[in-house]
């Protein structure tokens, strides 16, 4: 974990609003686990005045340049143009600095290859799932990403997870790229055939509710990637707390994401709680 | 050589300051809330470089905290609603005082009770621990219903809470100050008299903000605390207004970012100040802060902190 003050190496819109951004960082990638994040800046801009977390899509060396040098190190974001900050972000180019704080936060667990590994990604909830991919194909695993969007600018980076060796499934809700209708839904037919899966999600809210309620049906294992507000992204400001599973105002259980979190074992979190706090029409069975 | 050095222009100033008797190498120190229990910045700068590590304000009973979402940015500020979330009294001297005592600087706690009795009960306990410092009771959060705000708004309540907890506690004594008075130097005076032995102020302004689209509060609090650049104006005024109306040390606080602006505190009369807000955008920024306030001394041929203390003109 380390302040990084550093500069953008690229910065490429990959489909219509979405972006990636590769950054210098030395010795950032041995650090580094799928499922971590950043707490990203632009140098010298107010507003936004808070660092904005994003989670890492992969990191690596640039090819060796003729000067007899250690190739550069690099570390990759992707995110969705949404607000202020994100952009001035897409208005950045090679050279520019920028501020890096990282890598933070509690990534994925997998630890055997016993069962199939599906991946659900919905949107810029792909990013995590990237590097989580690479480990476990490292591991001899059998891997499957299930990817939703409501378009098919939505899809990201599929051919990469392809690439890696990952069988992909692609979902957009107006059909305009695989098979029309929500990822969910191939999500449980893939449940069905594979029962002894694990499951790991990251993606809106609306989806991991659907995501987590079908992996209980089915009793899979799940761990979800969070994102909420943050302020500071290493557990000193205490404003990106979720509720725990048993939380009562008796006995409160306050989970800080960008410490014990971003990524959960989906039995810890309180989903009810969840499904509120994030306006999910319809809430999530517990 | 070392003599010529020493007297050379632009030698290094002396940047030591003393408050109630606590001897600080630089005036620069987190603000309660926004450094955790110190552990938390270890990464990111030498603890044994600031002047002083202020924790998160302990109860006598772990306090669980407001319900989300507790932040929102707002322009060059951010609200926060975290309602004093924190480990209680007993596990921070068990869990968190253990670290605090291998770093080589003074600790300052910052405290608060739901009752009367429990700020003087958790004043005892932090009396007991000899690595403390000094205390800092805050009577001033907006958060929640028993935050200290009602001590910290009525002269009498403050009279009141700050006698109590000078009794039980031989520590010097900072009273931390709301802004969410009329006027604060009424609080100021009332807080003198009763045995305080600093003050530091500002905490955060009540504020609100409100998400058009679904026309909800931005923080289920509804209304939290303002801090960062935004309420830095108001800040340096207050801070000024009690150097003006007190004899107490004060401790300037309110959307200190860059040297400079530790500097205005310094100016209008603050013998120290506290960085909050901005320990989040950079976890390292005191160390920034620290130095500039140190190049801008050799660079107006400075030789003593003190100078600048209180030096506002006009």
């Amino acid at each position: 974990m380390k302040n990084y003050r550093t500069k953008i190496i690229s910065n490429q819109e990959i489909s219509p609003g979405y972006y990636r951004m590769r950054i210098l960082a030395p010795g950032f990638g041995e650090q580094a686990h799928s499922g971590q994040f950043v707490m990203f800046r632009v140098q010298r801009s107010l507003p936004p005045l808070l660092r904005r977390p994003f989670g890492i899509f992969r990191t690596g060396f640039l090819p060796p340049d003729c000067d007899g040098l250690p190739p550069k190190e690099f570390v990759e974001i992707v995110y969705k143009v949404v607000g202020r900050g994100t952009t001035i972000m897409a208005e950045l180019h090679e050279g520019d600095p920028v501020e890096l704080l990282g890598p933070l936060g509690n990534g994925f667990d997998a630890i055997s290859c016993e069962d199939e590994k599906i991946l659900v990604g919905g949107g810029i909830g792909l990013v995590p799932l990237y590097m989580l991919a690479g480990e476990l194909i490292e591991k001899g695993c059998s891997v499957r990403l299930l990817m939703g969007g409501r378009t098919r600018d939505d899809i990201l980076a599929v051919t990469e997870f392809e690439r890696l060796g990952v069988e992909t499934y692609v979902s957009t809700d107006d059909g305009s790229l695989g098979e029309e209708g929500l990822i969910t839904q191939v999500l449980e037919r893939k449940l069905q055939k594979y029962p002894g899966a694990e499951v790991f999600a990251c993606g809106p809210m609306p989806m991991l509710c659907a995501v987590h309620d079908i992996c209980r049906a089915h009793k899979t294992p799940l761990q979800v990637s969070l994102e909420e507000s943050m302020a500071c992204g290493v557990g000193a400001c205490l404003g990106c707390v979720v509720k725990g599973a048993g939380h009562t105002e008796e006995r409160p259980s306050y989970l800080c994401t960008c410490k014990v979190g971003p990524v959960f074992k989906a039995q810890y979190l309180d989903w009810q709680a969840l499904a509120e706090s994030h306006g999910v029409i319809g809430g999530c069975a517990c | 050589m070392l003599k010529d050095t020493q007297k050379a222009p632009g030698k290094r100033p002396n940047m030591a300051v003393e408050i109630a008797g606590i001897k600080l190498r630089n005036p620069v120190m987190p603000a309660s809330g926004t450094f955790g229990y110190g552990e938390e910045y270890a990464p990111f700068l030498d603890l044994e470089k600031i002047g002083a590590i202020v924790t998160k304000g302990l109860s006598l009973k772990p306090k669980a905290g407001n319900p989300t979402p507790r932040i929102a940015e707002t322009i060059s500020g951010m609200l926060n609603a975290i309602g004093l979330q924190n480990v209680g009294v007993d596990a921070f001297i068990q869990h968190k005082m253990p670290f605090l005592r291998t770093v080589n600087t003074p600790v300052i706690a910052n405290f608060f009770g739901n009752t009367l009795e429990e700020y003087g009960e958790v004043a005892k306990r932090l009396n007991e621990i000899p690595e403390i410092a000094a205390a800092e009771l805050n009577i001033s959060c907006p958060n929640v219903k028993q935050g200290g705000i009602v001590f910290g708004t009525d002269p009498l309540a403050a009279s009141e809470v700050v006698t109590l907890v000078r009794k039980n506690l031989q520590k010097p004594l900072i009273v931390k100050l709301s802004p969410n008075v009329t006027d604060i130097t009424v609080i100021a005076r009332a807080v003198e008299e009763s045995g305080a032995d600093a003050i530091s102020c500002i905490n955060t302004l009540t504020g609100m903000s409100v998400d058009i689209h679904t026309r909800r509060p931005r923080i289920a609090n509804r209304t939290g605390g303002l801090s960062g650049p935004a309420i830095r104006p108001v800040a340096v005024r207050m801070v000024h207004q009690v150097v003006q109306s007190v004899k107490l040390p004060v401790i300037g606080i309110g959307g200190i970012v860059r040297p400079m602006d530790a500097l205005e505190f310094l100016i209008v009369g603050a013998k120290a100040v506290q960085v909050g807000t901005a320990n989040f955008v950079d976890p390292s920024v005191m160390m920034t802060i620290i130095d500039g306030i140190e190049a801008f001394c050799i660079e107006e041929g400075i030789a003593d902190i003190q100078e600048l203390i209180g030096s506002l003109k006009g």
